[in-house]
């Protein structure tokens, strides 16, 4: 167990390394892009005086690295520092949209996790009949449109035609918590149908690789039932892989679904990262990427550490 | 009811056979004398209600950002600047009509030349919280864009004022650097908001202003929420209870929230689908013929753009109607090579230019080229349809002998990149109150936007002498050489004015709508109500 704890210490340490180099690359693309805040704020509208005024004001006419050392100086006393554009604080701009995105997240996976494993032991355990084809095909087709097409389609027939749901999801702190989830429904089924098939298929394979192995064979002339087999004898062997899968679309469900966002104008994080480097709002930037690298490095670990407990081979090394 | 200008703008787009347009016009009792009667569109319909106070107006609109913020000075695009004219009042008001009148200027008058303007300011308006309206906020207001240090949008259009000061607690007088007739009407420009005076600057953070909304919260890139004002000093403005601006950035989530009535009016309706949205028999579209114009600007100063005759083939090699039908889907109008258009107080009504590959070719030949190759820079960051509407002119340019290789340029950091540094490019420009205005923004010499580098000496000339004439006649005379010399000499090709199209739902109400700004003037908020 003092093994796993120091793989995790280990990881961690890594981990803060990796989020270091990605601020910097960031930190270096954003600034190679072409214009920066003062242009892009005035737009059409610049004229060299403002431009230069606003540069002057924000620092930007300082040396790069004096720039990233000055913003990785507040990142370590724990202030992520101010919107260039709104001048307000980034942790209160991104607090809010933050929660969002985790909500909009924990629910498309609380629809999808249980759904795709489901489904994948169904199609395992019926493979290569109707039901198995069913399944495949139907998970398949979904992952394979768009997902403002998806999203369009539930529009047209949920809001537009019978008028179930809102196609505005225009989610607020102050809302009551049913309202909230609700207003979620929609985005949430969305990502179900993109990120499904992945884990799906995932389950599936995973399952009829382990079915046909000896002590599989030896628990059915036991004369195990084969939702036993499964459940009893399979799964627990295909945690692994399965949980590899249902972590990385997690991550994507919180750091990949700005197009959703847009359509349902659901205020999550995606849209603030697409604005603000737009506008070349580099705190805003920063810190968002951080989180979302953040996101990516944590659910790893946490597939590596669900690996490793699940498999006694990991956990007792000789 | 189709109304005529639709069944015009069907005809035009060739969605209604020209027998069926009769049968239609003919039941609607429209007298026609053929197709080039119905050529000018009407503006959006009055609709008839008498204004009642009362409801929660929710507004979605195209272009809010989370880089959004409360700074008159940096408002971005219709979002703010529509919360903007809700939450603050102007020294001026350019009404639907176009006329200025005074808003918290009670009047205003020249004394005892152009170069010196005195504003008396309302009495008994208070800011939201309370504190009197006094000279000391409207000096601060202006002083927040003046200045070497300021960071304003606005800064190009106060920079004529040479000193501000005050004559007692209401009275305001403008120094400027020269006469200026048309002084008065930037005031009404929606970056010269009257807010609080505060430790010598001014309180732009807190939202609190004279308008008629009190500004409750706002979440850039989301949403703004605003409640009336009940001490607003204004009896016939500001009717609903509360107003919700949201920011809705893609086209079809705007359309179908309006079409689920999850929002009550829309701003920018696609084109491409706005036939369909009128099925919707809840919904009105509105088209305001905006003078918003749209053009290809080329630098003046650089081959071969230098020689004017190279100008006028390319402004011959255009065909602006087909232009109008196919990329603004019939809204708008077509342009004549200068910006000033029909809302213009001295608009000058010249010959029109058509279409005429023989006569570009003419002039060609005068430049002493018998083909040309020219590069022209666009993106779709111009306006909508903008990259279809350069390779559109490049078909019709083919056939005058004018090869334009259409560059197609990042949207992102167009107008740092690309406007202004390309030899040609696109671009657009939303109309101004006055000519002077547009023109020393655009076309003088020094202006910063100079976005054609065109040094016409005898426009430079005309340009200071109409700006300090006050006979209505000589300065009609004045702006009337000056458009035919940007339509024969300037060095823009200008073929189109663009339209506002919005729509909202039906139980909305509103006057004649504004063709000054997209959104009733920006004013929509202020305007509009609920039909009871």
């Amino acid at each position: 167990m003092n093994k796993l704890l120091l793989t995790v210490a280990k990881r961690l340490g890594l981990g803060l390394f990796t989020l270091l180099v990605i601020s910097l690359i960031i930190f270096l693309a954003v600034d190679m892009l072409p214009g920066d805040i003062a242009t892009e704020i005035l737009g059409q509208m610049a004229t060299p005086d403002a431009v230069a005024a606003i540069r002057a004001e924000l620092g930007l006419n300082l040396p790069i690295h004096e720039r990233y050392l000055d913003w990785l100086g507040g990142l370590v006393q724990g202030d992520l520092g101010n919107s260039l554009a709104t001048d307000r604080p980034v942790a209160s701009l991104i607090g809010d949209r933050l929660m969002n995105t985790l909500y909009l997240a924990g629910l498309a996976a609380l629809i999808s996790v249980p759904l795709a494993l489901g489904l994948g032991v169904l199609a395992a355990l019926y493979r290569n009949t109707l039901v198995d084809r069913v399944v495949s095909v139907s998970s398949l087709a979904a992952i394979s449109m768009p997902e403002f097409f998806i999203a369009y389609v539930l529009i047209l027939f949920i809001s537009v035609q019978l008028g179930w749901l809102p196609s505005l999801s225009k989610v607020d702190a102050d809302q009551p918590w049913l309202d909230r989830i609700q207003l979620m429904i929609l985005p949430a089924i969305t990502l179900t149908f993109v990120t499904c098939a992945h884990m799906m298929r995932m389950t599936r394979a995973t399952i009829i690789n382990l079915l046909s192995s000896p002590y599989i064979e030896m628990a059915r002339l036991k004369g195990l039932g084969p939702w036993r087999v499964i459940v009893r004898h399979t799964l627990p062997n295909a945690w692994a892989p399965i949980v590899n899968v249902v972590v990385m679309n997690i991550a994507y469900l919180i750091t990949g679904v700005v197009v959703v966002e847009v359509v349902f104008v659901y205020p999550g994080l995606g849209q603030l990262m697409v604005d603000s480097v737009a506008k070349r709002d580099l705190p805003v930037v920063q810190a968002a990427s951080l989180i979302f690298a953040a996101t990516y490095i944590l659910f790893n670990l946490i597939a590596d550490v669900v690996s490793i407990v699940s498999n006694p081979k990991l956990l007792h090394p000789k | 009811m189709t109304s005529n200008s639709d069944l015009d703008r069907q005809a035009r787009v060739g969605l209604v056979s020209r027998r069926s347009f009769l049968k239609t016009a003919a039941a609607a009792g429209i007298v026609t004398a053929g197709a080039g009667a119905l050529a000018m569109p009407a503006f959006g319909a009055d609709t008839g209600s008498t204004p009642q106070r009362g409801g929660h107006f929710r507004l979605g609109l195209s272009r809010g950002s989370t880089t959004d913020g409360l700074d008159p000075a940096k408002y971005a695009d219709v979002f703010m600047q529509s919360v903007g004219f809700a939450i603050h009042n102007y020294l001026i008001e350019l009404t639907e009509d176009g006329e200025l009148v005074g808003e918290l200027a009670e009047s205003w008058e020249p004394a005892p030349d152009a170069s010196r303007w005195v504003f008396r300011i309302r009495k008994g308006v208070t800011f939201h919280d309370g504190k009197p309206l006094t000279a000391a906020d409207v000096v601060a207001s202006f002083n927040h864009h003046r200045g070497e240090h300021s960071q304003s949008a606005a800064k190009g259009i106060v920079d004529p004022i040479e000193s501000i000061e005050t004559d007692g607690t209401h009275t305001v007088i403008f120094n400027l650097t020269a006469p200026n007739a048309d002084f008065p009407a930037i005031t009404s420009d929606y970056h010269m908001a009257i807010l609080p005076e505060k430790d010598g600057g001014v309180d732009f953070e807190s939202g609190n202003g004279c308008g008629g909304y009190i500004l409750k919260r706002l979440k850039p890139g989301v949403e703004a929420v605003v409640t009336r004002n009940p001490s607003y000093w204004k009896s016939d403005r500001a009717w609903f209870d509360k107003v919700t601006f949201l920011a809705v950035t893609d086209t079809a989530a705007r359309t179908n929230a309006l079409r689920t009535g999850q929002i009550d009016a829309m701003d920018r309706v696609d084109l491409k689908t706005v036939n369909l949205l009128k099925m919707d028999p809840n919904l009105t579209v509105n088209s305001v013929d905006s003078d918003q114009i749209y053009y290809f600007p080329m630098d003046t100063q650089a081959k071969p753009f230098n020689d004017n005759n190279v100008r006028l083939a390319l402004k011959y090699a255009i065909d602006r109607e087909d232009l109008v039908t196919r990329v603004l889907k019939g809204y708008g109008r077509i342009g004549n090579d200068h910006p000033i258009g029909g809302s213009y107080r001295y608009f000058a009504d010249l010959p029109q230019r058509h279409y005429d590959p023989d006569k570009a070719r003419h002039y060609l030949k005068k430049a002493g080229y018998d083909s040309l190759a020219v590069d022209l820079s666009t993106s779709s960051a111009v306006f909508t349809g903008a990259v279809d509407a350069a390779v559109l002119f490049k078909e019709h340019a083919a056939k005058a002998g004018i090869n334009i290789n259409v560059r197609r340029e990042p949207a992102d950091g167009y107008w740092d990149n690309v406007w202004m540094k390309r030899p040609w490019s696109m671009s657009y420009s939303s109309p101004r109150v006055t000519e002077d205005w547009f023109f020393s923004q655009y076309y003088s010499a020094d202006a910063a936007w100079n976005d054609t580098n065109w040094q016409n000496d005898r426009f430079n000339k005309l340009l200071v002498q109409a700006r300090a004439e006050l006979d209505q006649d000589k300065r009609a005379q004045m702006y009337a050489e000056m458009q035919r010399l940007i339509h024969d000499q300037g060095g823009s090709v200008a073929p189109a004015f663009s339209a506002y199209v919005s729509a909202a739902r039906n139980n909305v109400g509103h006057g004649k709508i504004a063709v000054n700004r997209d959104m009733d003037g920006n004013r929509i908020a202020e305007r509009w109500w609920f039909k009871g």
